[in-house]
Parts: structure tokens; C-alpha cells; sequence
């Protein structure tokens, strides 16, 4: 096999380990708030900016910088639900798509009004291991291992744990759950602060690979909802698969023609299989 | 009804006498507020039943790019260009509305699916750089004052032309709002099922108002790219602009005749009273304070500013609209 089209697909999966965690958290709060957060790739912007700012700026060290960024994206979280979705969680679902999307014009502009549009890097260089002459990115290979090792942490917190049973349970009922004694609204701010330290620790991966600015939201916040989708909103399981495909889909379609036609092939890809499978493909 | 035919006639009189009046700048935010005015009522006439569509940007970029690129590659006219582009946008709101109608493909789904739509028609006008310039923009070739190319240096014409789009974009509006197919359309946006257990044809229903509505927002991009006289795939198409398209209309009202259009004229004099107070060290300012009234106003007033008006009208506070699901 031609060693640049390996190269393009290990790339590819280890892309699909933060779209995968990322996937995680929107399905985590959509399975369970049954809301959908289009603003969701901004709270990973905002992540990024908070790194950048703490490390770069401030010369907060890095790993004290990621874990501040994720804790202030969990709080983001829950100030998010308190302020936005919760005087809209009896309204017509499509309301609260919108009012999410008004989050997402405050997001970007504030950003761009406070930061500017420049692309700032935070400046990590990290070695490029070669493996048997294949050149794979290290901050690829943390991105993906730690993507997997927190979808793996988030999979046991949510068998193991009372709060975990009881967040599972609501995305399966939420009439019975409160008949059961649990309390809905503080099961709903866990999940909105586990969603919002997902987009943290997403953004401590992406810092070390790309530059943030106000719209980095923009470019792969449609293929996070397209992932989603299509392992049906709500299914975990069927979102961290999904963002493999498409990964795969991307990088392999990249390495035949360029970027953009990658991903017009991811987004053909999604809207053919709506048609064949409109609840995602691993609908019951 | 005398009284409001008076009051729209004059109306429609300050309309027209406005261009001999006002310098040439206000008569270009003027033309900017009817033109994206006739594409948010278009966008309307779907979003109103609750067929929220984030695809528009796909329809109104086609309607832009086709008559543009047969002008300068080919010599077409854009009076054959604009039906062409028109007839592509058509093309393509069957080709996604078919099957979603079809397979039941609503709500979130098809939110997220018409999406999709907008960012394949961005990305290829991206990719596509050697034909379309790609992130750089295009611009139609230039031949001053002509009828054939609908080129016109002088604002007056384009004035003219986006008012009488404007007016068919509320024509347009009016008819589905008074035909039968109104009481249909919010039957299928309440339920489905009991809508074609009555006896309505809901996927035809559903397509006809999608093709209706792609097809207006072609026209409107296809004439706001003649009189820009520059096209960029992120101004035309792709997930900012239909965002942006379904903001405004919510923020006006969608359930109301007038309301895209207010939603047009508030976000356009808010982005350009902002621009001109701040100059320009405040870039995102206006996009910061529309981000919080979107968020405000979906919270405090879901049915828009002129619905919210109209409910404070004891008269009309007995028809007050039913969220649509």
C-alpha cells in the first residue's frame, strides 16, 4: 500500500479521537437535556482562548493551564444551562436550537471584539515521531490517546456511579426518573458541567494543534452535529463510531483530491445516509 | 381596511420618492434592507411552519454564483443566468426535500441535515478556486450601464428592482398566508400523521412550500450578487449566512407578514449604527449586542418584535399564534 495513503489514514484516526470526544459531549447533553448545543465547537473555542491567555500570556504551566481551562469550561457549562436552556426547556425544541445559536453570534463576535481575528498559536512544538518511515504528529497521537482514555472515563462514570445511573436513566425516561426520587435539575447541571469540561479537555488537545481564533468554531463545529446524527442523537456508542467514518472519510478523501472536497464528500456522505437511515446508523 | 390601504399606499408612495430625496448612502443600506427583507420573507414562508431550514445559504448561494459564472465564462445573459440559477436551486431543494419529506426527516434532523446542504455548496464554491476564485471572491466582468448584463452604476435602478422584489416577496407571502394550503401546512406542522390522516398530501404540501421558497432565495441572491458586483462563497453561502438568515427572521417575527422585513431593517441599522459609532476598533460589536437580543428574544418573545406588538393589540391578542413544533 502506498505509504502516504497509511499515512492519511492513521491521521485519520487520530482525528477521529477528539471529534469522537467532542461528539461525546453534544450526545451526553442531547441524550440527556434532549437540547441540542449548536454553540457547543464555541465552548471549545472559548477553551482554547483560556490556554492560550493562562500559558502563553501569563506563563501558567501548561498542564495547570489545561486543567483551569477545563474546569472554567464545566462552570461555562452550567452558567450556559442555568441562563439559556433552562427558560427554554418547555419550549418547542426547535426554540431552543435557536437560542443556542444565539449563543453561538455572542460567542464569535464577543471573541472577535476582545481578541481580534489574529491567529494565535500557544506555541508548544512537539517532536513528529517516525515510525518505520511514517511520520505521525505527537500532539495527534495525545490528542487521540487521551480522547479515548476520557471517553473511557466518562463510559464508567456513567455504569459505575449513582449520579452516572441516574443520568442514564433520565435520557431513558424522564417521567419515571423524577417518580423515582431523582432530582431532574441538578442531573441536569452535572450533565451541562460534564459537557462543558468535554469541551475543555477538547480544547487542551486542539490547542496543541491548531491556532485558535474567534471562528476555528466554524470549521468543525458542522461535523461534530453531522457525527452526532448520524450515530443517532443521544446514542454514544454510535457517535464515537461515526466520528471514525467520517475521520476516515476526511483524511482519505484528502489525501485523493483537497481539504474542502474531503469534507463536501464527508457532508454528501451524511446526507445520502439521512435517506437510508434518518435516525443515524445504528437506529433500532 | 380603508384605513390601512391608505396607510400602505402611502407607504408605498414614500417608497418610491425616497431615491430623489436621499443621498446615495442611505440608498444603499436601503437596497441592502429589501434585499436580504425579500430573502428573510422567503425563508419565512418555510420557517413559519416550523420546517426550520439551515440550508438557505446553499439556495441563495447557487442563485448568486450560476448567473455570474455564465457571464463571464460564457457570455449568457443574466436574464437566462438567473432563471438557470433559479431552476438549480429548485433542483436541489427536491433533491434534499424529497427524501426528507419522504422519510419523515424533521425537526432537529432536518435542521441539521439542510445544514449539511449549506456547507457541501460552500465548501465546493471554495474548492471549486480555479473557476470561482474560492475564498478570494469573484467579480462578474464590468460593463457599465446595460439592460442585457442588468448592470447599473446608478442605485436608482437597483432601488427599484429591490423594492418590487420586496413587494412580490410579501405577495408571495400573503397568497400561502390566505390559500387553503395554510390551514394544511399548520395542520402538518402540529402533526403529521393526523394531517394525512385528514386527507392532506403532506410531502406535497411540504415540497411545494420548500421549492417556493429556495426559488425566491435564488432570485434574492442572484440580484444581491448583480448589484455587489462581488460574490464571496462566506458572504453568500454556508452555515453564517443561513444562520444569520434565520436569526433576523426570528427576531423580527415569523409568524408575521412585516416581521423578516423589521428583522431585516433592525439588524442591518444595528450593524451599520454600530459600525459608524464605533468606526471600526469595535469589530464584532454589533454581532455581540444581536447575539444577546437573539437570545433575549427567544426566551421573552419567541413570536418576534411585530408579533409581540401585535399581541399587545387588544384586538389581535385572541389569534395569537401557536408555537409551531
Amino acid at each position: 500500500m502506498d505509504i502516504y495513503l497509511l499515512e492519511a489514514i492513521i491521521n485519520g484516526i487520530l482525528l477521529g479521537g477528539v471529534l469522537a470526544l467532542l461528539a461525546l459531549g453534544l450526545n451526553l447533553i442531547f441524550g440527556v437535556i434532549d437540547v441540542v448545543w449548536i454553540a457547543y465547537a464555541d465552548i471549545v473555542m472559548c477553551g482554547m482562548y483560556v490556554i492560550y491567555f493562562l500559558y502563553a500570556q501569563y506563563g501558567v504551566p501548561l498542564p495547570l493551564a489545561c486543567l483551569i481551562a477545563i474546569v472554567a469550561m464545566a462552570a461555562f457549562g452550567v452558567l450556559v444551562h442555568l441562563l439559556i436552556i433552562a427558560p427554554v426547556l418547555n419550549s418547542p425544541p426547535i426554540n431552543q436550537l435557536l437560542a443556542t445559536g444565539g449563543l453561538l453570534f455572542f460567542l464569535q463576535s464577543f471573541a472577535t471584539l476582545l481578541f481580534g481575528t489574529d491567529f494565535r498559536n500557544i506555541g508548544v512544538r512537539l517532536p513528529i515521531l517516525e515510525i518505520a518511515t511514517l511520520y505521525i504528529s505527537f500532539s495527534r497521537l495525545i490528542a487521540f490517546v487521551v480522547g479515548l482514555v476520557g471517553a473511557i472515563a466518562l463510559y464508567l462514570f456513567l455504569k459505575r456511579t449513582y449520579i452516572g445511573t441516574a443520568i442514564r436513566a433520565i435520557a431513558q425516561d424522564r417521567e419515571i426518573v423524577g417518580l423515582m426520587g431523582v432530582d431532574q435539575r441538578r442531573i441536569y447541571l452535572v450533565t451541562s458541567a460534564i459537557g462543558g469540561a468535554l469541551a475543555g479537555l477538547a480544547a487542551c488537545l486542539l490547542a496543541l494543534q491548531y491556532d485558535v481564533h474567534p471562528f476555528i468554531g466554524n470549521t468543525f463545529g458542522p461535523v461534530i452535529f453531522m457525527i452526532c446524527v448520524l450515530g443517532g442523537l443521544g446514542n454514544m456508542i454510535g457517535g464515537f463510531i461515526a466520528s471514525f467514518i467520517i475521520s476516515q472519510i476526511i483524511a482519505i478523501g484528502g489525501y485523493y483530491s483537497n481539504i474542502e472536497l474531503s469534507y463536501v464528500l464527508a457532508f454528501t456522505f451524511f446526507i445520502v445516509l439521512m435517506f437510508f437511515r434518518p435516525r443515524g446508523i445504528f437506529a433500532r | 381596511m380603508s384605513l390601512s390601504r391608505m396607510s400602505m399606499l402611502v407607504g408605498l408612495a414614500i417608497l418610491i420618492a425616497l431615491p430623489a430625496v436621499v443621498p446615495p448612502y442611505f440608498l444603499h443600506l436601503l437596497i441592502q434592507i429589501l434585499l436580504w427583507a425579500f430573502i428573510y420573507t422567503a425563508w419565512a414562508l418555510m420557517g413559519r411552519f416550523g420546517f426550520v431550514s439551515f440550508g438557505h445559504g446553499a439556495f441563495m448561494g447557487v442563485g448568486a454564483y450560476v448567473p455570474a459564472l455564465l457571464w463571464n465564462y460564457y457570455d449568457v445573459t443574466p436574464w437566462i443566468g438567473i432563471p438557470v440559477g433559479i431552476a438549480l436551486s429548485i433542483l436541489l431543494a427536491i433533491i434534499i426535500g424529497y427524501p426528507c419529506f419522504r422519510l419523515r426527516v424533521v425537526g432537529h434532523y432536518f435542521a441539521l441535515v439542510t445544514l449539511a446542504l449549506s456547507q457541501v455548496v460552500l465548501l465546493s464554491l471554495t474548492a471549486a478556486r480555479d473557476i470561482t476564485g474560492g475564498s478570494l471572491g469573484f467579480t462578474p466582468r464590468a460593463v457599465g450601464h446595460s439592460w442585457y448584463a442588468l448592470q447599473f452604476p446608478d442605485k436608482a435602478y437597483f432601488y427599484a428592482i429591490s423594492v418590487v422584489l420586496w413587494l412580490i416577496g410579501l405577495y408571495v407571502w400573503r397568497r400561502i398566508d390566505l390559500g387553503i394550503n395554510r390551514e394544511a401546512l399548520e395542520a402538518i406542522s402540529e402533526d403529521e400523521d393526523a394531517a394525512a390522516a385528514v386527507g392532506i398530501n403532506v410531502l406535497r404540501e411540504k415540497l411545494r412550500v420548500t421549492i417556493i421558497s429556495a426559488a425566491l432565495t435564488a432570485l434574492g441572491g442572484a440580484i444581491y450578487g448583480q448589484y455587489f458586483m462581488y460574490l464571496n462563497p462566506e458572504t453568500v453561502s454556508g452555515i453564517a449566512v443561513s444562520l444569520q438568515i434565520v436569526f433576523a427572521v426570528i427576531a423580527g417575527g415569523v409568524y408575521s407578514l412585516l416581521g423578516p422585513t423589521v428583522g431585516s431593517l433592525l439588524t442591518l441599522s444595528l450593524t451599520e449604527g454600530l459600525r459608524v459609532w464605533f468606526g471600526t476598533n469595535f469589530i464584532g460589536a454589533a454581532n455581540t449586542i444581536y447575539g444577546i437580543l437573539l437570545i433575549l428574544c427567544i426566551i421573552f418573545m419567541p413570536q418576534g418584535i411585530v408579533g409581540a406588538l401585535q399581541g399587545l393589540r387588544p384586538r389581535r391578542s385572541q389569534t395569537k399564534v401557536a408555537p409551531a413544533e
